[in-house]
């Protein structure tokens, strides 16, 4: 079967990758680019593993067909952190234990950083609402909220 | 499979027309859940998000104008619209997470046609048009008539439906849609209700519209319980009465999210429980009006 | 090693104050920073040059004789490269443990589930596996299902397997049934204790099966080469398991394989099996070339891991002042198509968490037409709580004592009988009761509207065998390498203990899970063991160390090594004559006083700690809808001592929440003709993070004096609370007590109306 060419922009590198047209995004960043950080933990768009910000918009990778992507730019994971510092998602994250074992933390720091974004003074209800989309089963969610919400004061005051 | 976006309605339809096994898709947030199990198995899948006219949402005069494409966070994030329409605003907020909200579309959740989309009674309630475009020009449809059956609608295989025609809410008007769901977010309606009111200067109800979801097969409006309403202060009994007749409207299935008695039990609880939201609003907005 | 004296009681609430340096502080997780930037590697992330993609067939009958597969169309299909069916496999025994394994991963003459595996494709690309596999013809006979308990025991139900007769029952049975096994335990005289109580409360209880839900499906890579090995990545519970059972499986010899562990997404028990790396291993011995599987999430819920749905039927005899004397329970639980342990082991929770007089419980493994039950979690512990903790809130309201005082005044010390026969050893059920009587949460007063329940839970914990090998670094540092996979922090213990032992900084101890010929055989990451057991190993490799070190010290003063103290990551020379080296000044001159310094521990680990949790919830009820909201939620558990008290507590809120989820809204939905309806986490409603509160957490420490820090494995026991907590708790609100599960919206509405009319 013949592939398709896509063109776009991931964590600000412009790339390129062919896939076929049926194939998501998701699979299109993991096997064509090797970004592993977004995982498909159902491929329906009810768990918010592959959460990817395309175009400024969080959205489930699964769920994306990836010629979609095509002019598109897209932060996954692996674009939150500087070449040496971590963003403080990531860092309050480690410090808060918010992860176990860890395959859905990519998409709950995306999710994160999507609501943060758009709301850096969340309340503890306006987080476990915006991140009800990314499924946990090891946490509780309770450490993932509490991490989010000392993030957005340290984002909103930086040291 | 092959992908296709197209950026203009004509060139959508040729796609569709030249090929029976294509479909089009705006989120693709129903679509590929039900490719991976299986159905459909479509030779093309059309995207209409490239098509600036189903991504617009606008007003037009005293009309506003959604685009069938557009994604649910278009609406809730435009606070005139939602002014307008805090009901169909919320219905569209509630279909699934942040993530799916921003795919999901007014234009998909019509045409999936699941008896339990959320943001159809909201729709049906504001009396939406649904304007499709056809072989033969465009059409206006209430959207009330677009889907006939699970799954099903009455748009032939090369119809794409554009946007929706929305009036705005003459003065003392408002609306409010709820819904039943086991978890907080993330599920399918068991019930959804939306209701819109009217009312007028001494605060009784002049004109109602009550529709139900994933109680039937397709939207139910209950004349009934409107007429309940209608001349109404509200009261307890006007409100059990619609309450009561929103429970008899009901023609649902037992299945995995709930039983007959439960949905029947839980659509007059909830219309009740709407149309004081709505009327709510209506109050509080003309408290402000009031005020200023 | 000294195991015999207890470790000093820290009590601290996992707040580090303990006289430990390092244990019980709270670093940085080791693999954090892979995970937060989304480099850690999991199963589903390897992808190697000429790999294949392989698809599994499934049946879609829950019970059907296999007439015939025909692969010949598939054969042909574009990229295929290999297609394996059950006939590719070895003969599997005509029962046992064996075969049901075997059975599991592909079956052979008959499908027992809908989902059951019956053949898989290898092919180039995804889609052109899935296309193949769907191409082969399967003809079947269809055969009659049952799917419940009550069906499947029922006198004229369809025999799932007619070599089975149940075990447990004299005289031994003559005609097969589904009734795997009955088992009972007794003690003094029920019908004696019956006539003496006060008080006789009966009642039915039935809760649903549920899945582990880990968000990470089953995937593995394996790649076989010409000469028969080969190397398996693979998400799992314990690679040394994978490693065994793929060998079963296919017959072959152990040392043919190699599981190298992928990081893991998480088990909760799901995980102690296999269901697919010897499929994956055969299509890649047959293409000769490595082979990829990764499970879709239906896959997942349709052929791996249900906990067992249960049936209890309980009477419970008290006296008016709130002693409970008297228990007799039956009890039957769900095995999926093969049988299992689920009964026997909810026979030796069900009462564990009081002291009876008299107590008669008898249990019945069933087998049906679902797949084969996986452990999760405490298996089959929370359905017999439900039941039990679900009646003494009754007997507390009964006799009018506070359901807390209520439970400790009956609640288990060191000494007394358990019901399953041993004496419990030094156990920390009371102190549990006694800090959630004191939270701020259970002295608070309860909101106007909302309910508010109570419940403990009792889990065994187990030691089981494992090994850890400590290599010290020409710098100083140390490498901690387990066989333990760390499914929520273990590495992160393993370093705290080391760093206590050694007197190292833990971030200088760069803690990793071996493969199978790196490090010596670890049984499964299961029954709370890893801290516990392969934290016991890893102590001891540490103090062989010590003594190495001690030695290398006096080697280099030329002093006798009873001269030598460790302190602090240093030797000391006790008469003080010499400065003290360090552990990096030691190892940097290890070349000139003897090679290298690491040394191993094996061990197989005895005297696991029995763990409680006790609970408390306030929620309120929508009486016209019944939907329950938790609203306040705090649990205390007893951890013996908390190593890195981040990762208890997260254990601790993540049991509870899985709990909930049971309790409240997740159970398989089978449709009549035998298939799951809700294979998917639209329907599968596992809570979402605005379902919840926070869950406040109480670190109770009453150290197990089996293991040198006192630890008892914390990953289990908070999940039997929660389900008797959210009953106890809706009929506080509501004044209505429901003992079936799930408490979703219809069946608690329709409770409340039952009630009203």
């Amino acid at each position: 079967m013949s592939r398709t060419h896509v063109n776009c922009e991931v964590n600000g590198d412009a790339v390129d990758f062919l896939t076929e047209d049926g194939e998501s995004l998701l699979n299109a960043l993991r096997d064509e680019l090797g970004l592993i950080g977004a995982k498909e933990g159902c491929g329906t768009g009810d768990c918010g593993a592959c959460s990817v910000i395309m175009n400024g918009r969080l959205q489930c990778a699964c769920l994306i067909f990836a010629p979609e992507a095509d002019g598109a730019a897209i932060t996954t994971c692996e674009g939150l952190a500087s070449a040496d510092e971590l963003h403080p998602l990531q860092q309050c994250f480690l410090e808060g234990a918010a992860l176990q074992c860890g395959i859905c933390t990519p998409g709950f720091l995306i999710a994160a950083k999507a609501l943060l974004d758009e709301n850096p003074d969340p309340t503890e209800t306006e987080v476990r609402y915006a991140l009800a989309g990314n499924l946990c089963r090891c946490t509780g969610y309770d450490k993932i909220v509490r991490s989010v919400l000392e993030a957005a004061v340290q984002i909103r005051t930086p040291a | 499979m092959k992908y296709a976006a197209p950026t203009t309605i004509d060139e959508a339809r040729t796609l569709l027309a030249g090929d029976a096994g294509a479909i089009v898709f705006a989120g693709a947030t129903d679509v590929v859940p039900q490719m991976r199990a299986g159905r459909p198995e479509p030779s093309m899948v059309i995207d209409l998000k490239k098509i600036d006219r189903l991504m617009s949402v606008s007003l037009d005069g005293d009309t506003w104008q959604v685009g069938a494409a557009a994604p649910s966070s278009a609406l809730t994030s435009n606070a005139a619209f939602a002014a307008d329409f805090p009901g169909l605003t919320e219905a569209a907020g509630l279909i699934g997470s942040d993530q799916i909200q921003n795919r999901s579309s007014l234009g998909g959740n019509l045409c999936n046609a699941s008896p339990a989309a959320d943001s159809v009674p909201a729709l049906v309630v504001n009396d939406a048009v649904a304007v499709i475009a056809a072989a033969d020009g465009e059409r206006r449809v209430p959207v009330a008539d677009v889907v006939t059956g699970p799954g099903q609608t009455s748009l032939a295989h090369d119809e794409i439906v554009v946007c929706f025609e929305l009036a705005r809410p003459a003065g003392g008007t408002s609306d409010a849609y709820l819904r039943l769901i086991p978890r907080t977010e993330m599920d399918i309606a068991v019930v959804g209700a939306g209701v819109r009111l009217t009312l007028d200067d001494s605060g009784n109800v002049s004109a109602a519209a009550v529709a139900l979801g994933a109680v039937a097969p397709t939207v139910v409006r209950v004349p009934a319980a409107e007429a309940a309403l209608v001349g109404s202060s509200l009261d307890d009994t006007a409100l059990a009465a619609a309450a009561a007749a929103a429970s008899d409207a009901c023609n649902p299935i037992d299945d995995k999210r709930g039983t007959i008695n439960y949905r029947r039990q839980v659509a007059g609880v909830l219309t009740r429980r709407a149309a004081g939201i709505a009327a709510d609003r209506i109050r509080t907005r003309n408290g402000q009006n009031g005020a200023s | 090693m000294s195991t015999t004296e207890a470790p000093p009681s820290t009590g601290t609430n996992g707040n580090g104050a303990s006289g430990y340096r390092w244990v019980g502080t709270r670093p940085v997780r080791h693999d954090g920073l892979d995970k937060v930037a989304g480099k850690a590697r999991y199963a589903a992330d390897l992808n190697l040059p000429g790999m294949l993609y392989g698809h599994i067939l499934r049946s879609p009958h829950p019970h059907a004789r296999i007439v015939s597969i025909d692969t010949s169309a598939a054969e042909g299909m574009p990229g295929v490269k290999a297609v394996v069916t059950g006939a590719d496999f070895p003969e599997a025994p005509p029962k046992g443990a064996t075969r049901n394994l075997m059975c599991t991963v592909i079956a052979r003459d008959t499908v027992l589930y809908s989902g059951h595996a019956v053949a898989a494709v290898a092919a180039s690309t995804r889609r052109e596996a899935k296309a193949a596999a769907e191409a082969i013809e399967v003809t079947y006979e269809l055969l009659p299902h049952v799917l419940n308990i009550s069906d499947a025991m029922a006198d004229d139900a369809p025999v799932l397997h007619d070599n089975l007769f149940t075990r447990g029952v004299e005289p031994r049975p003559t005609e097969p049934s589904n009734i795997a096994a009955r088992t009972v335990y007794e003690r003094g005289d029920v019908e004696q204790g019956f006539a003496e109580a006060d008080i006789v409360i009966e009642r039915e209880f039935s809760t649903q099966a549920v899945h582990q839900g880990y968000i990470e499906p089953h995937a593995c890579v394996v790649d076989c080469d010409q000469e028969g090995k080969a190397v398996i990545w693979a998400s799992s519970q314990g690679h040394f398991m994978v490693r065994s059972s793929t060998a079963t499986v296919l017959g072959w010899d152990t040392s043919r394989i190699k599981v190298i562990p992928a990081e893991i997404g998480g088990g909760f028990g799901g995980k102690t099996t296999i269901y697919i790396e010897p499929v994956a291993a055969l299509l890649s011995t047959k293409s000769g070339r490595p082979v990829k599987i990764v499970m879709s999430r239906e896959d997942v819920f349709r052929a791996t891991g249900p906990a067992p749905g249960a049936i209890i039927k309980m009477k419970v005899g008290a006296r008016d002042d709130g002693t409970i004397t008297t228990a007799k329970a039956w009890l039957a639980y769900e095995n999926g198509a093969f049988q299992g342990i689920a009964a026997m082991l909810g026979c030796m929770c069900v009462v564990s968490a009081y002291t009876l007089d008299h107590l008669y419980v008898e249990g019945f493994d069933v087998v049906l037409n679902r797949p084969v039950n996986v452990a999760y979690r405490a298996p089959s512990a929370p359905a017999a709580a439900f039941a039990m903790d679900s009646m003494v809130d009754e007997i507390a309201e009964r006799v009018g004592i506070d359901p807390i005082d209520l439970r400790i005044q009956n609640c288990p010390s060191q000494g007394d009988p358990t019901p399953y026969g041993p004496k419990w050893p030094m156990i920390g059920l009371r102190e549990c009761l006694e800090a959630i009587r004191d939270s701020d949460h259970y002295q608070s007063e309860l909101p106007e509207g909302q309910g508010r329940g109570v419940a403990s839970g009792f889990w065994f914990n187990i030691g089981e065998a494992s090994s850890a090998t400590v290599n010290l670094n020409e710098n100083g540092t140390a490498t901690v390498i387990t066989g333990s996979p760390d499914i929520g922090g273990s590495r992160a213990s393993m370093a705290l203990m080391a760093a206590e032992e050694l007197g190292l900084d833990v971030h200088l101890i760069q803690p990793v899970v071996g493969d199978t010929e790196v490090v010596g055989f670890t049984d499964v990451t299961e029954g709370s063991r890893a801290t516990f057991a392969t934290g016991m190993a890893v102590v001891e490799a540490c103090r062989d160390l010590k003594e190495q070190l001690r030695k290398r010290a006096a080697k280099t003063w030329d002093c006798d090594v009873e001269e030598v103290e460790w302190v602090d990551g240093s030797a000391v020379h006790g008469p003080g004559e010499q400065e003290p080296l360090t552990l990096a000044a030691i190892t940097g001159n290890a070349k000139r006083t003897g090679g290298p310094l690491g040394a191993t521990a094996s061990l197989n680990a005895r005297g696991a700690g029995p763990a409680f949790s006790v609970q408390v919830a306030d929620v309120s009820v929508d009486q016209e809808t019944g939907r329950v909201t938790v609203e306040r939620y705090t649990t205390a558990q007893d951890a013996g001592t908390a190593i890195h008290p981040s990762y208890v507590e997260g254990q601790m809120q993540g049991g509870v929440v899985q709990g909930i989820g049971w309790a409240l809204n997740e159970e398989y939905i089978y449709s009549d003709d035998g298939n799951l309806e809700n294979p998917g986490f639209l329907d599968y409603r596992i809570p979402v993070a605005s379902d919840l509160p926070m869950i406040e957490t109480c670190i109770v420490e009453v150290p197990n004096p089996s293991h040198p820090y006192g630890v008892r494995g914390v990953g289990e026991v908070g999940i039997v609370p929660p389900l008797p907590v959210m009953a106890n708790a809706v009929a506080d609100a509501t004044g209505v007590r429901i003992s079936d599960l799930p408490l979703s919206p219809p069946r608690v509405l329709e409770a409340l109306t039952a009630a009203e009319s």
